[in-house]
């Protein structure tokens, strides 16, 4: 069955979930005034987590290695620093709205185009796509180029004049964040267990196969390229209001590269996988950057290790972990390389 | 626009094109008969140009350093195939993506910590240090038609050697099917280190002769290849006419857009691409 992993990942997850959630009463009592630093570093972790679960559903749930999902991050960036009032806070009741509508109608032309290719044609199809938005965005000159956009209020959230939610507030906006991700998690868990999710799942092994039992697999792999869309271009905007501004870097093609290596760090295919890779990329950036200014060589080695001696992430680890390995199915290596259709992608379906 | 001046603007894209050629052959040869997206291509281009660019200083001679230069790009070719590609021939492409892009990391930091962050220039050679007079008040540089002629004959170089020769065909045969070309006895891992070495001695030659042409930057590989990736998806993956034919049509559309539309031009050549996948999803020469 689809997504039933061992109970210990539950605990794992609802542990750290805990653990993050309670930041504000042990944070300060641990890093003293660095607390609200650590805060905010946190706010962007949960974000990025959001950002690179919405990548999971393309490439670890139906198979469709993107490297040009900082589009849709970007896209959602920019339409909240476009689309506020200058000296005024938007208000969250249609901004959201917004930037689901604007970018579920990109993803869907974008979409329309690059779900014709495949495999390669699609991860190159997809990074053209990501730098066309790149340049437009630099060089046009509403979007301020290449300074970007500033947001000088983040939305409110009120109800007639009272305010619900206080966003200015690191903690109140760090919440939201974290209730964000919460939802969009369940929101994919719900996915991946209904009947449109095992349909993907079923593209993900053999997309010929599902064509020949009548599925119209084009439109199931555009509706969820369309939903991830919709989830980056959400975090997208998330991060603009934690950043006060947007810009091009956040669409730019290293963007695309860096969550999908959140993503394999974590393990790709487990919708839990890309949070704890997030987490832990966003973590050695910042030990790294402490470490030496050459921080990138650290960086890419680390990324070159993991990819080939962790090809199913921290994830991997976790539901099947080294010492618990002796019985069951694992000389995946092995049998991957045997045979095509049990490629590192598909690998999650042995693990039941 | 008159006359004199369209022609200047013909030849710079057609030898823009023609470099550009030189970059993506070595991209489509390494997808088309390995199977493997280089993301660290680029990376490749920059180095020539450094190399190039520190030993002209070191030695006082262009030639000389480009012939120092072109075995130490190979070198390096060999050492990442042997080093990290190895393992990943059975791998999803999603796991040559991510090592590549890695690769792209190291490279460009161990760029910063041996040269800086400095950009440099490199001074035209001295046979080819003169412009043609083309009408009363328009010239063309010499080193530009050099370099147009040492790129298209190397293309005839390439096309002879995968059109007439034993190793064109092994390659040929092995962008078909790798399995059916080990079956036949043929050792496809030296045949894949050789492909590898020489594509990325290609790039990195590319990243030399255009050293005098373009400012040494660090990050100059990057976007060169983008570009040389919209070229090779116009072209059709792992086919080198359709390099051939993309890097002149993108050449031509970068050259004219920055001319005539300025506005959009850094963005004409994703439009072309677009239009091209829209048409034709698997590129023009697939």
């Amino acid at each position: 069955m689809l997504h039933r992993y061992p109970k210990r990942v539950a605990v794992i997850m609802l542990a750290l979930l805990a653990i993050v959630a309670i930041y504000p009463l042990w944070g300060p009592a641990l890093f003293g005034s660095q607390a609200d630093f650590i805060l905010e570093k946190l706010t962007l972790m949960v974000i990025l987590a959001l950002f690179a679960m919405s990548l999971d559903l393309l490439v670890g749930i139906v198979g469709l290695v993107s490297l040009g999902h900082a589009l849709f991050f970007g896209l959602g960036a920019y339409t909240l620093a476009l689309a506020s009032p200058d000296f005024d806070a938007a208000s969250m009741w249609w901004m959201l709205p917004l930037v689901m509508l604007v970018s579920a109608v990109s993803a869907l032309v974008v979409g329309l185009l690059v779900i014709r290719t495949k495999g390669i044609f699609f991860i190159m199809t997809t990074l053209a796509f990501g730098q066309m938005l790149f340049y437009l965005i630099s060089t046009a000159p509403f979007a301020g180029g290449t300074d970007g956009v500033f947001i000088m209020f983040r939305p409110d959230v009120t109800v007639g004049e009272t305010a619900l939610l206080d966003m200015s507030d690191p903690h109140t906006f760090f919440y939201f964040c974290l209730g964000m991700l919460v939802a969009g998690f369940l929101f994919l868990r719900w996915l991946t267990r209904s009947y449109f999710g095992q349909v993907l799942d079923g593209i993900h092994d053999n997309e010929h196969r599902m064509q020949a039992l009548g599925y119209a697999t084009g439109g199931y792999k555009l509706v969820a390229f369309v939903i991830a869309g919709v989830m980056a271009a959400i975090a997208g905007m998330l991060a603009a209001m934690q950043y006060g501004f947007a810009n091009p870097a956040q669409l730019g093609w290293h963007t695309s590269g860096e969550v999908l290596m959140m993503l394999i760090l974590g393990g790709m295919g487990t919708i839990f996988g890309p949070i704890l890779g997030a987490f832990a990329y966003e973590i050695l950036l910042y030990v790294y950057e402490h470490l030496t200014v050459h921080w990138p060589i650290l960086m890419g080695l680390t990324i070159i290790a993991a990819v080939l001696v962790l090809p199913r992430g921290i994830a991997g680890l976790i539901i099947a972990p080294p010492w618990a390995r002796r019985k069951a199915p694992l000389d995946d290596e092995e049998e991957a390389a045997a045979d095509p259709a049990l490629q590192p992608t598909s690998i999650k379906h042995k693990e039941g | 626009m008159d006359l004199a001046f369209f022609g200047v603007q013909l030849l710079n894209g057609l030898q823009y094109g023609l470099l550009l050629f030189l970059i993506a052959s070595g991209l489509t040869l390494i997808f088309g008969i390995m199977g493997i997206i280089n993301l660290a291509h680029g990376a490749m281009y920059m180095i020539g140009a450094y190399l190039v660019w520190d030993l002209t200083t070191l030695l006082g001679n262009f030639w000389l350093a480009i012939v120092i230069a072109v075995p130490v790009a190979v070198a390096l070719g060999l050492i990442i195939e042997r080093l990290f590609l190895d393992t990943l021939y059975k791998r999803d492409h999603l796991y040559q993506v991510l090592l590549t892009f890695g690769l792209i990391l190291v490279i460009n930091e161990a760029q910063r910590i041996i040269w800086g962050g400095d950009v440099h220039s490199v001074a035209i050679p001295a046979p080819f240090d003169a412009s043609l007079q083309l009408t009363d008040n328009l010239q063309y540089s010499v080193y530009r038609l050099f370099v147009m002629g040492v790129c298209l004959a190397l293309a005839g170089v390439i096309y002879w050697v995968i059109r007439h020769t034993r190793l064109g065909i092994i390659i040929r045969a092995g962008a078909v099917n790798r399995d059916m070309v080990e079956g036949l006895g043929i050792n496809v891992r030296t045949l894949f280190t050789l492909i590898f070495s020489v594509g990325v001695a290609l790039t990195a030659f590319a990243g030399m002769i255009a050293a005098p042409l373009t400012s040494i930057t660090p990050g100059m590989g990057d976007s060169i290849l983008i570009t040389c990736f919209v070229v090779v998806v116009i072209g059709g993956i792992g086919s080198i006419k359709g390099a051939f034919w993309g890097a002149i049509l993108i050449g031509m559309a970068e050259t004219f857009g920055s001319v005539l539309i300025p506005s959009i031009a850094s963005m004409v050549i994703y439009l072309i691409m677009a239009g091209v996948l829209l048409v034709k999803p698997r590129g023009l020469f697939a």
